[in-house]
Order: C-alpha cells, then structure tokens, then sequence
C-alpha cells in the first residue's frame, strides 16, 4: 500500500467501531431484545446427578394466573428421533443431551423442566415451587477415582489430533543424565462469561422465527433447530449482534435456544429463556484434567526423551475430547517422545471448549515440567528452552510456514531484564517478601475455516460487507471494517460491517482463533470482487486513465482508484458510481484454506512469557507484580485490540494459576462454589502490570492476510511462568492448580 | 423469589409496628444480602419494610466522646467518614477490605451485621443445611470447607459470619442499639452474634422484630496502634479465609491495652479477651505475640480442606500484632493493607 494513504488501517491501532454504542446500551445483547407479546420462561434444574424423575407435578403451578404452561418430558411433542439430528458442528463424538427428553437425569443442574409464564417473576417462582420426584441412583463424578480407567479416545470432535508417536521414548529417557517424573493437576474451570445465557425468540404472525440466542454460531445454531424442529431455514433465522463474552462456551448450542424454541413453537407465541448464574454451571467446563510429565536431558542440556500422559471426565454420553499432550512433541525437539491421552466417562455434562482448550492444559503440564527439567540438569529454564528449540514440527514433519519465537524469547527477556535472574531460588527479596521470576511459553494452532462475504457499495459511497461470523468482544466488526476500508480505499467511517445473522453469508463458529484469517480472507476477496467490478466501471468513463489498466496494476486509496506506477492517473471512486448510474454494486466471495500449504507446513503461533512474583512465605500469599508476554501470531491487523486479546488472556492466566476452580462436592455431584462470589476470577486489584508485546511474522503461507489469530495463544505459558516463579521465589514446586495459599504455608 | 409486599417505612416506630400481622417479615436496608437469598429461596419473606427513609443514616459524636453510627448509613459513607478514619480506622479499613465499592455503596451498617453466612451448602437447596433448614443435616461436614469455621463449630453447623466490619466492631467493644415495639435495648457487640449450637439457624441474638437503629463505638478507637489484616483467595470481593482486628495500646514497648478478634473462623466474631489479657502488660515483641496466636487457637478444630486455617490464622494474629505495634497501619495505607 502506498506511503501517500490515509486509508491504510491494517495494522493500526483504531478503536472499536461498536465502542460507543456497547458503553452507551444501544448494543443489544440477546436477552435485550423487545419483541412483542413476550412470554417468559425458567429452567427447573435437577437436584441429583443421577437417577430418574418420577413424577414432575405441575398441577399446583399451572393453577397460578399467568402461568402458561410447564414443559416436560412428560409432555414435550414428537421431536427429531437420530442423534444426528441433534449434533452441531462442535459435537464431540456420541450421543447429544437432549432436554427434556426422557425420565433420565445425567447430570446435576441437568434443566427438568421449563416454566413459561406471563412475567419473568412469575415464571421464576413458579419453578421455585415446582415439586419433582425423583429416584436416586449411585453417581460417579471423580476423575481421580479413575486414573485406572481412561480409555483412548475412539474418535474426537472436529479438530481433534490422536497424539503423534515416535520413537521409543523409554530409550531416550534412559540414557538420560538427568530425570525427572512427576504429575499435574488442575480442576474443572468454567468459562464465566459476563453475559448469561439467553434467547429471544421472536414469533412472527407467518409462524416463522426470529432467534435472538447468545451464540459463538449463528449457522450451527440455525442447522441445530431446523433439523430438530423440523424447521426450514427460512422459518428460523438466528441472530447474535453481540456477545458479552464467549470463550468456548457459545460454541455449542445450548439449553436455552432449544427450550425458547420448544415454547415458542408449542404456544405460538414469543418467548424469552434466560439462565441464571447458577445454571450456567451447567452446560460444560474445562475438564479437570490429571498429567504426567516425564523427561530426560543429556549432558549438552538436550532432551532425550519425554512422555507426556493425560487423563479427563467426558460425559457417559459423549467422548469430549481436546489436544493436551501434542503440543509436547511440538514445542521442543526431540525425537524420542511418547504421548499418551486418555478420557474416562463420568456423570456429569460433556465439557466443552474452553479458550485455548487443550493447550492451556497441556502447556501448563510440560512447562512446569520443563522448569523442573532445566533446574535438575543444572540451567538456566530460557537457555534450556533455546537449546532444544523446534526448527520444524516433528509431529507432522513439516517446516513452519514461520515461526519467530527465537525472537520472542529475545524481546522478552530484554524487556524483562532476565538476564539479572540469579538461578538459586530464594535468592531475591524485597522488604519481607520472597521475590521470583519465571519464564514458560506454548504453541497453537493457526486455523483457517471456510467462510464467505457479500459487499454492496451504493451511490453514496458507503461499502456494506457482510458475513455471518460472531462478535464476542473480540473486535470482529472493527477488524474486519478496517480489512474493508482498505481494500477499496474508503475511511473506516464509510464502512459497515455486519455480522451474526443467518441472512449473511455463512461463516464458521466464532472459535479456533480463526476468525480473522477466515472471515478476513473472506472480506478481502469480496471486497477485491468488487473492486474488478469497480475497476471495469470507471473504464466506462469518458477519458478514463484507467482505461487499459488490469486489476493488478491499480489500488484503491484515499477514495480514489489509480495507477500503481503513475499514482497521478487516478479517477475518484465517487464519481465512478456516479457515472455508472448504477444505485448499488454488490460482489460476492468467500475464502478457503489453501490445501497445498496446509500439507506442506505446519502453521502455528507462539508465545513467551515471563512472569514476577512476589510471596509473603509466613502468610502464603502471592502477587503477580510483573508480566511480559511475547506473541508470535504473523500479522497483528489491529494492535489495539489485539493487545487487548492478550491483556486478557494474562488476567485469564493468572487466575487460572492463583484462584480459579469449580470445584465439586462428589457426595452431590455438584459445583459448589457456583456464582461469581464464590468461583474467583481476579479483580483490578490481583492485577499488575502487563507488558504486551508482538514479534510481527511475515508469512506468505498460513492465508492471504498472513495472520494467525490471537484469541487463545497469549493464554499458553502464564499460569507454568507464574507457578515456575513461585519456585524460583519459594523453592516451593506446586503441581497442583491453583496456588492458593494453603499450598505455600 | 416468592411474592411479597413491601412498605417503606417513615419512622422507627412505623418501622418496628409494620412487623407483625405478616406470615414472614423481614427488613431490608441496601438488600445485598437480601436480595440474593430470596432469588436463591433460601429467604422467603412475604413482607419487606424499607428502612432507608428513616432517619437513621447519621454519624455523630456521642456524649461520653464515643461515636454513634447511624444504622441505615452506608458502609461507604461510614467508610470514609472523616471521624471513624482518624479516630476508628481499623474500622474504616476493615469495612473497606469487604465487598466491592458497589456493594458498600449500597449496604448499611445494620444490614452489615445482619448478612447471612457464604456456606455454599446454605446457598445451594439442593444440599442439606440445618441453617437455612433446621434439621436437614450440615453437608458442610465432610463437603467443601474452605472458608468454615475452625472455632465454636457445632456438630450441627460450621458455618462462619462473612462480616469484616464486624470484626472491627468486636475489636472496639461496639454496642448495639436496638429497637422493638416494646421500647429499646442496648446489646453488647460479643453478645450479638452466636455460636451455632444446637440451633444454628438462629445468627444472633435479636428478637423477631427487633430492629438495629445504631451502633455506638466507645472513646478508645485504637488509632494509633492496630491492624486489620485480612487473608483470602483473591485481593478485593472475597470472603476472609482468615482476618484479623487488632487494637492496642502501648506505654513504651509494653502493651497496656489489647484487643483482638478474628473474622473467617467462626460463626461469630471471634474475640478472645483470654488471649488479649495474655498480652496485656507483657513486652511487645513476637514471642508474646505468638503466645496470644497460640492461646487464640488452642481449641480450634480443623474440617479436613480447611485445617490449614488454624496456623493461617496463627501467623495472621502474629502478622497483624506486629503491624499494629509498629504502628505501620495509617490510614492513608487502606489501599495497600489487603497486601499483606
């Protein structure tokens, strides 16, 4: 792009483009919606993990004024029979929870029953007095009740890589200097998202619906209801403008869209479903999770053989599945390595992805595990990770189509001054309190989906673009408006960009850290589709400089289209749709992933991060003072939010290594600790200071932006930094998430 | 929730009448408390009196130099009240270690006292809980018991009071003024709150219908030497694991006058006048401190998850004399005290 443009914003750093209208309410989340004649409904939850529900009496509730009806097993009509009707895109493999679907209850918290009524209040004490009996059965919910029972997973969800296996590992490991073998743990955490769950159905006159569902999805939740409800698409168009925050858990439809939909097909009437904070620790976590690390180091510091084994809960009706433990034949080189990863069904809900699922787990596991290696062979944690650098991925045996973490560790350590770092824990104080520093990392994927766009330039110069893609606070509408600007060389003021409606052109789930390379892609092509179509209008015009020009040879800046070669041979973009008569242009396109490179390379980012704590050891209690994370991630579109990405994805890591835990009482089957009182996430003042930092990566190869995504890999590293800087400051190893304050008494 | 009335009181008499002739009554000052038991169905009232119209919210000197504190004032406004900062500031710093900025906003000082237990179990009606349903079983016994008591528990109950500014005011030896249609009564702070015993869905020890009007700080506010230090699993709106209010008063390095209670490990603020009368005229130096810290703990029994409670709290009693001793605690370090 050319140095003269004021219309080149790839890169920048602009503001969000909704930022005004989320801070003054004029954003509308789905529970917002105003539709007319709205009924409300409320979820009844199971009390037990397992049994039978032998008698839900309703009598004493539809006996209330304004009550409508209460929704059942025991009355829900005949719906969708296959299990393939009930899958979504995200299903692991299995048989998919239906609600309300027979007399079994699978899990507690599991929604027996939905009370609609003329008020929200109404509706919700209604199913306070909903009396439902139930039959007891034997529950089993603790993992480590069994280590002896995983199983290898048959066949995992979408996504899902059995672990790469290469050469005998116990070889390596003995002929080791140095050993080490120990295990790692950490509980079930949940996503905890801002917004709750909820849906607006809106139930037009014709029968047709409009769904207003808080979704990472807007297809996979259109596909879901159809196929169940039996639906055309054009009976139920699904919508999600914004999202007060997703991480993982909007990937899947869930409760609230079917019972709303269920409600609103039965009573031929609009209804809202909203879920508690209660009740949205019901519908899939972070799977605790059991790992074991094994390595050994040869004299130079070279690994010469590693093992990595994990084991979490699935749900008995379907095998969740994650990558935890191939990030370990990744990472670093060597080629002797034994992954192992096993899952082992219990009575509770099928976990779903959680932000970076898999690498926040498995990453947490080997560089803790690389720490303990580096003090037992005697060096520096840094300089043992540079020493067993990956140049290529030995898993699939393939170049990086680029990989800048040499550099990473470079900038990282430079801009937190790692090389002042004695290597003797216990060795740095301030006034009473034990100072530590720690350094881990990770690797994730660089996904690309299929998606597609559709852009529409009207006389006035104003461009639409379109995809159905998802806003979950991540800064989809801002990235994808600036991507638009640029192509046709239009301000970002001039730019719509639409997202979350199936009436847009289909999108893939907003998850993977794949959006701005699929959605972007999509948006460039579409936007370059219209700009051949431009290009040929301005053609037509009377002494048109551009007359021979092909596509290539002009660029779209400053509201102009010119010449590459002779930026003075220009025509005014205006004046083309002027001229042409024409009152909109429209183009449509869509992107893919290129096949070719994704056999050729291996595509990932990376991330180093280095963390400082400060420890009170009388009293146990530890404070992240410091945190730098390098992002290699390709091209960053907007620095703004991305380091906003990664800010968050630190706060994210420090709870997950100080504070967060969903923790069950097994007697029940149940979260205890399930509200925001009770099920800690760090607050402004657990928070310090965090440096962002990104080493920018050319990269031809991943997607025609050169990007990788940023929403999950500043995640990976911050809980082992801080957990392997506690041992530095303590020499106290903690294996076992998160550090609360017992654990350093 | 389950349907209720609601009238907002003009007067304490108003107030106090309106309580009888409902199934269930209760009155509710900033409701964050309330409010939440009632959408969780762990409260049922069927009528609510409003206090905040009353003429309660004010915080004035009394007449033998203490301070009176009006019932309905704010957390916050009591907080920052420029008299309880510079005369009481461990309680000025212990009200600010509790809640969130929104939350003391809203909440008042007699709700304060009121605020149920965070027992998850007391929450959750899918478990038992003798509390919140005399005689269904306590799950917290042999269930998850981080943040229970390890001190006057009862085979019927573990749970602990959530307060901070109670811990303080148990420290201070606040009386409690409250008010009934029967006329007016003066309830000595360590006499409030009690032990779960055998009913322990009773918290305190007001009548039904009593209403708090005011709670009086006597003169010594300690604002030289003392120290709230609270512990706990995340640094702003968490429950204490443990805290700890310490008053002194020295005369050289000698300790005249001693105060402590502990918040987070029992059902009530725990303050040990055996341990403050270990302290008193002794040397301020660590070895009486841990003396005290011992004392203090002597008969804590720990629930399994939460034993590590009992040497927390050891070192925190220890942690917290030494602070208030060396007169660290000012009050313009508020912000930095939950840094212990």
């Amino acid at each position: 792009m050319s140095t003269d443009s004021n219309t080149n914003f790839v890169g920048k750093a602009p503001s969000r483009v909704e930022g005004p209208k989320k801070v003054t309410g004029a954003a509308k989340y789905s529970a917002e919606f105003d539709v007319p004649d709205l009924a409300y409904g409320y979820v009844v939850s199971s009390p037990i993990a397992k049994g039978k529900i032998k008698k839900i009496h309703a009598d004493k509730v539809l006996s209330l004024p304004g009550v409508l009806h209460v929704f059942s097993h025991e009355n829900v009509p005949s719906l969708a029979w296959f299990d393939r009707n009930y899958k979504d895109d995200i299903a692991p493999g299995g048989s998919p929870f239906r609600p309300l679907h027979d007399d079994q209850i699978k899990f507690s918290m599991q929604p027996v029953a939905l009370v609609v009524a003329e008020t929200f209040e109404l509706a919700r004490y209604a199913a306070s007095v909903l009396t439902v009996d139930y039959e007891q059965q034997k529950h089993e919910t603790d993992i480590e009740s069994k280590r002896n029972d995983g199983s290898e997973p048959g066949r995992g969800k979408t996504g899902y890589m059995p672990p790469a296996r290469r050469e005998d590992a116990d070889k390596g490991l003995d002929q080791a200097e140095h050993r080490i073998r120990h295990e790692y743990i950490h509980g079930a955490q949940h996503h905890n998202p801002m917004e709750m769950f909820g849906a607006t159905v809106h139930y037009h006159p014709d029968g047709k619906l409009t769904v207003y569902d808080k979704t990472q999805g807007v297809y996979n939740c259109q596909q879901y209801i159809t196929k169940i409800f039996g639906l055309s698409k054009d009976e139920a168009r699904v919508v999600n403008l914004y999202m007060g925050g997703g991480f993982g858990s909007g990937l899947r439809p869930q409760y609230e869209l079917f019972l709303s939909v269920l409600a609103a097909l039965e009573l031929k009437r609009s209804v809202r479903v909203t879920l508690t904070r209660q009740q949205m620790f019901s519908f899939g976590h972070r799977p605790h999770t059991l790992q074991t690390l094994e390595m050994g180091t040869g004299p130079d510091g070279a690994l010469l053989g590693l093992k990595h084994y994990a084991l979490h809960e699935t749900s008995r009706f379907e095998e969740y599945t994650e990558n935890v433990v191939n990030w370990s034949g990744m990472l670093y080189q060597c080629p002797r390595t034994y992954l192992s990863y096993e899952v082992a069904p219990l009575d509770v809900y099928t976990p779903i992805d959680m932000r970076a699922p898999g690498a926040a787990t498995g990453s947490f596991a080997l560089e803790v595990a690389m720490d303990e290696m580096a003090y037992e062979a005697g060096l520096d944690p840094l300089e043992f990770r540079r020493r067993n650098y990956a140049e290529e991925d030995q898993n699939k045996k393939a170049p990086f189509s680029s990989k800048k973490l040499r550099e990473a560790y470079d900038e990282g350590a430079r801009r937190f001054g790692w090389d002042k770092r004695p290597m003797e824990p216990r060795s740095m104080r301030e006034g009473n309190k034990l100072v530590g520093w720690g350094v881990a990392g990770g690797v994730w994927d660089a996904s690309m989906q299929k998606a597609a766009a559709k852009a529409t330039i009207t006389a006035d110069g104003k461009l639409t673009v379109a995809s159905a893609a998802g806003e979950n606070g991540t800064g989809t509408y801002t990235i994808m408006t600036q991507i638009a600007a640029e192509t046709l060389g239009l301000p970002m003021e001039a730019v719509t960009f639409k997202l979350g409606d199936t009436t847009l052109p289909e999108a893939p789930v907003q998850g993977g850290s794949w959006t701005a390379a699929s959605v972007g892609s999509a948006v460039k092509s579409t936007c370059e589709a219209l700009g051949e179509k431009l290009l040929k209008l301005a053609q037509k015009m009377d002494d048109s400089p551009l007359q021979d020009a092909k596509f290539e040879d002009v660029e779209f800046v400053n509201g102009h289209i010119r010449l590459r070669k002779e930026p003075e041979q220009s025509v005014i973009l205006r004046d083309v749709l002027q001229v042409s008569g024409e009152r909109e242009i429209e183009a449509d396109s869509s992107a893919m992933p290129n096949p070719l490179n994704m056999q050729k390379y291996s595509m990932h980012s990376h991330n180093v991060v280095f963390a400082e704590v400060k420890v009170d050891e009388e009293l146990g209690t530890v404070h992240v003072s410091r945190v730098v994370n390098v992002v290699a991630a390709g091209r960053i579109l907007n620095q703004k939010t991305a380091r906003s990405q990664v800010l968050g994805s630190v706060v994210w890591g420090i709870s997950m290594a100080l504070m967060e835990e969903t923790v069950m009482d097994h007697r029940y089957g149940r979260y205890m600790n399930h509200n925001y009182a009770e099920y800690h996430v760090p607050t402004n003042a657990d928070i310090r200071d965090i440096e962002v930092h990104f080493v920018e990566e050319e990269d031809p190869h991943v997607n025609p932006l050169g990007v990788k995504g940023i929403g999950e890999v500043g995640l990976l590293g911050v809980a082992a930094a801080i957990t392997n800087a506690v041992y530095h400051a303590t020499g106290k190893r903690v294996r076992a998430l998160p550090i609360y304050i017992d654990k350093l008494l | 929730m389950k349907p209720f009335t609601l009238t907002r009181a003009e007067s304490v008499e108003a107030a106090v009448r309106d309580f009888t002739g409902y199934q269930e009554a209760a009155f509710i000052g900033g409701g964050t408390n309330i409010l939440d038991l009632m959408k969780e169905n762990v409260a049922e009232p069927t009528h609510l009196i409003g206090l905040n119209k009353l003429p309660l919210n004010k915080i004035e000197a009394t007449a033998d130099g203490g301070l009176r504190l009006g019932a309905t004032a704010t957390n916050a406004d009591t907080a920052w009240n420029p008299e309880v900062q510079q005369r009481y500031p461990l309680l000025s710093q212990a009200i600010l270690a509790g809640a969130s900025p929104q939350l003391r906003n809203m909440a008042t000082n007699g709700g304060n006292l009121m605020q149920r237990t965070r027992c998850y179990y007391f929450y959750d009606t899918a478990t038992p809980c003798n509390k919140r349903e005399p005689g269904s079983g306590c799950a917290a016994i042999g269930g998850y018991n981080r943040i229970h008591a390890i001190l006057g528990a009862s085979d019927k109950c573990i749970a602990t009071h959530p307060s901070d500014m109670c811990v303080a005011l148990a420290a201070l030896e606040a009386v409690v003024h409250v008010r009934s249609k029967d006329g007016e009564r003066q309830i000595k702070f360590e006499d409030f709150h009690r032990l779960p015993g055998d009913e322990p869905q009773r918290d305190n020890t007001l009548e039904p219908g009593e209403l708090i009007v005011a709670l009086e700080l006597p003169k010594q506010g300690f604002a030289k030497n003392f120290s709230y230090l609270k512990l706990r699993d995340r640094q702003s709106y968490a429950f204490a694991l443990v805290s700890v209010a310490v008053g002194l008063e020295l005369e050289g390095s000698t300790i005249k006058t001693a105060r402590l209670a502990l918040g987070g490990v029992a059902h009530k603020p725990w303050r040990d006048q055996d341990a403050e009368a270990l302290l008193e005229g002794q040397p301020a130096t660590e070895e009486t401190f841990k003396k005290a810290a011992d004392k203090v703990l002597k008969g804590a029994k720990g629930q399994g998850i939460n034993d590590f409670k009992i040497e927390l709290a050891k070192r925190a009693i220890v942690r917290a004399l030494k602070q208030a001793a060396a007169g660290e605690h000012k009050a313009a370090d508020i912000f930095t005290n939950s840094n212990p």
